[in-house]
């Protein structure tokens, strides 16, 4: 019954070619461990937020007059409107903590590594893609910190040198944060970011299948195939095994989300930040603004930086620049193996190090700088987040020589478990 | 030869699509005529007390200063970046050390010149401020935490690049004041 209906679109779409190109003959490494759940678990997520974002465009009005309300609205008398609005904050924020885990796995394994370059570039505009749809949809909510976090980010643009003022209007359209800047920001998250993100993500994917996954030892499978199959002898058909132990990873994922879904939608007002839940006053800022939790960390760098030459230019390069940096990794590594598990002392405690400030600053660009208290009138924290952006930028710089001075280990001919 | 020039009227084509597109992200008409000047009656702004009107769209501070606030001016000045007033964040007419026309009233705009936060007014100074014992009284931002005199000087060390901006302004009478127009004096 189902065969002639497979050979009729085969002979006219090369369906079988890509289940078997993708799933049943796509070899895995066998020894993939937790770290291995985040790829997948983004990309149930991007479904899940386009999902749930589609049926609140239905309810939700792009209009600085009626936002708010809209959302009350949908919160309030939408038949269970609340449960798609939380679905979609909490798929927010938790689509950051999934792909700061896998980007993390990429560099405890190295995954980022020659031949994989591109694969980590596309994933690293996925990871831009995915802060530009994040920042677009906070302003949505038009509450106190939609509105002050916009005009923050968007005055970034306005400390480029000579174009920057200009550049500020055309992006907001208007001169200050209006409805003109909440309708485009509205059209930027639903149509243009999404499209951006899924081909991106099409990209990363067809990347990874052209060049196959890394593995927690960072060694290449290819080399040892089975001479009668030609099939890398540790690796697994992506499905079933894979398809079932990512399973898995979802269900308790999915625990996990609803967990907070139901119980703590606002998770103590770092997913949905108390004072958005006022509406936005463009003549009064609230007493204390922070970016969501996954903005913190870069937040953090733009604020440890001094002004200069009368300009708040080179903080917002240092934040810029924080980002770009990453691009650069895999030319930066240039350690003979790849896996952390056979780098040497000076890379484990480069990494350390490096995770150590990215956590605090996180933690301090959620508070005000005075959190401290001050030490002959200097803000002790802000003292502490410059020390953590210059460790964070000495991570990468540094990457070059620690990775080729460290004593690696030799790699295993073959995974290991 | 064909292939080129084909592909170079397609590119200027696609090239001015495109830039129709971005032309239209510009502020519409409707947004620049939005920025009408603002009369503002100062007969109820007891000294010490400030108000905050709205010009196109942003908070404008007028602060009825009082003679120890504009005295506490002089104490600042050895802790703000530009006491002078040097660079261009004023019209002419307020380039003194109390930024203003008539010392007492001061005009500002209500936007930090960091990343645009509307600082919080702690006008008091001492301890009550919440900014330690030997604060002058000013604004603070609570954003970055920036810091301004009562004057809207920046302090050193914070990360505003600049005092707080002085729109154009102008008496009517004494108790009359229109922001966002100085015909009269310029």
């Amino acid at each position: 019954m189902l065969r002639p209906v497979m050979t009729w679109i085969d002979e006219r779409f090369p369906m079988s070619k890509m289940v078997r190109e993708h799933l049943t003959e796509y070899y895995a490494p066998k020894n993939f461990n937790f770290w291995y759940f985040f790829g997948g678990l983004a990309i149930v997520v991007l479904a899940i937020q386009i999902l749930s974002g589609i049926f609140l465009t239905m309810h939700y009005k792009p209009d600085a007059e009626k936002a708010f309300a809209s959302v009350e609205y949908i919160m309030r008398d939408v038949p269970l409107g609340w449960l798609i609005r939380y679905v979609h904050s909490t798929g927010a924020s938790l689509f950051f903590v999934v792909i700061y885990l896998h980007m993390f796995r990429a560099l405890l394994y190295g995954s980022y590594r020659k031949p994989r370059e591109l694969l980590w570039i596309f994933g690293m505009v996925i990871y831009l893609c995915l802060m530009a749809e994040a920042f677009f949809g906070y302003l949505l909510p038009w509450g106190q910190m939609s509105y002050w976090g916009a005009q923050v980010i968007v005055n970034l643009f306005g400390a480029v040198p000579l174009i920057g003022p200009d550049l500020a209007v055309w992006i907001r359209g208007d001169y200050v944060v209006s409805d003109a800047t909440l309708n485009r920001f509205f059209a930027l998250h639903v149509i243009a970011v999404p499209i951006a993100l899924l081909g991106l993500v099409v990209a990363h994917i067809i990347s990874l299948h052209e060049v196959g996954s890394n593995n927690p030892d960072g060694i290449d499978i290819k080399k040892n195939k089975d001479p009668a199959t030609g099939k890398p002898l540790d690796g697994i058909p992506f499905h079933p095994y894979y398809t079932v132990k990512d399973i898995f990873g979802l269900v308790i994922f999915l625990i996990i989300f609803a967990s907070i879904v139901f119980f703590a939608p606002e998770m103590g007002g770092y997913f949905l930040e108390h004072n958005n839940f006022i509406p936005a006053d463009p003549l009064k800022t609230p007493a204390h603004i922070a970016p969501v939790w996954y903005f913190t960390p870069f937040y953090s760098i733009l604020r440890a930086v001094p002004p200069m030459f009368g300009s708040q230019f080179p903080g917002v390069l240092a934040m810029g620049g924080a980002v770009v940096i990453l691009f650069l990794l895999p030319w930066l590594d240039r350690s003979p193996v790849r896996s952390i598990r056979y780098k040497g002392p000076l890379f484990k405690v480069s990494l350390t190090v490096f995770v150590i400030s990215f956590l605090l600053l996180g933690y301090l660009g959620l508070k005000p700088t005075n959190i401290w208290g001050q030490v002959g009138g200097t803000d002790v924290a802000t003292v502490v987040a410059q020390l953590c952006t210059a460790l964070y930028f000495l991570f990468f710089l540094s990457l070059p020589i620690v990775s080729k001075l460290d004593r690696t280990k030799a790699e295993p001919d073959r995974v290991t478990s | 030869m064909l292939v080129v020039s084909t592909g170079a009227v397609g590119a200027a084509g696609a090239l001015a699509a495109v830039s129709t597109l971005f032309v239209s992200m510009a502020p519409s008409e409707r947004a620049k005529a939005a920025g009408a000047p603002v009369e503002v009656d100062l007969a109820k702004l007891e000294p010490g007390m400030l108000i905050t009107e709205e010009w196109r769209g942003k908070p404008v501070w007028i602060l009825h200063r009082t003679n120890e606030m504009l005295g506490k001016l002089g104490e600042t000045a050895a802790l703000v970046s530009d006491p002078d007033s040097k660079l261009p964040m004023q019209p002419k007419y307020a380039t003194n050390i109390e930024r203003s026309i008539k010392p007492e009233y001061l005009v500002l705009v209500g936007i930090c010149t960091h990343l645009g936060c509307s600082p919080t007014q702690k006008l008091e100074a001492g301890e009550a401020s919440g900014l330690g014992a030997d604060w002058s009284g000013g604004f603070f931002c609570p954003c970055h935490g920036s810091k301004f005199d009562l004057a809207g000087r920046v302090y050193k060390g914070v990360p505003a690049p600049t005092n707080l901006e002085v729109p154009p302004h102008q008496f009517l009478s004494d108790s009359r004041l229109l922001i966002g127009d100085d015909a009269a004096r310029s």
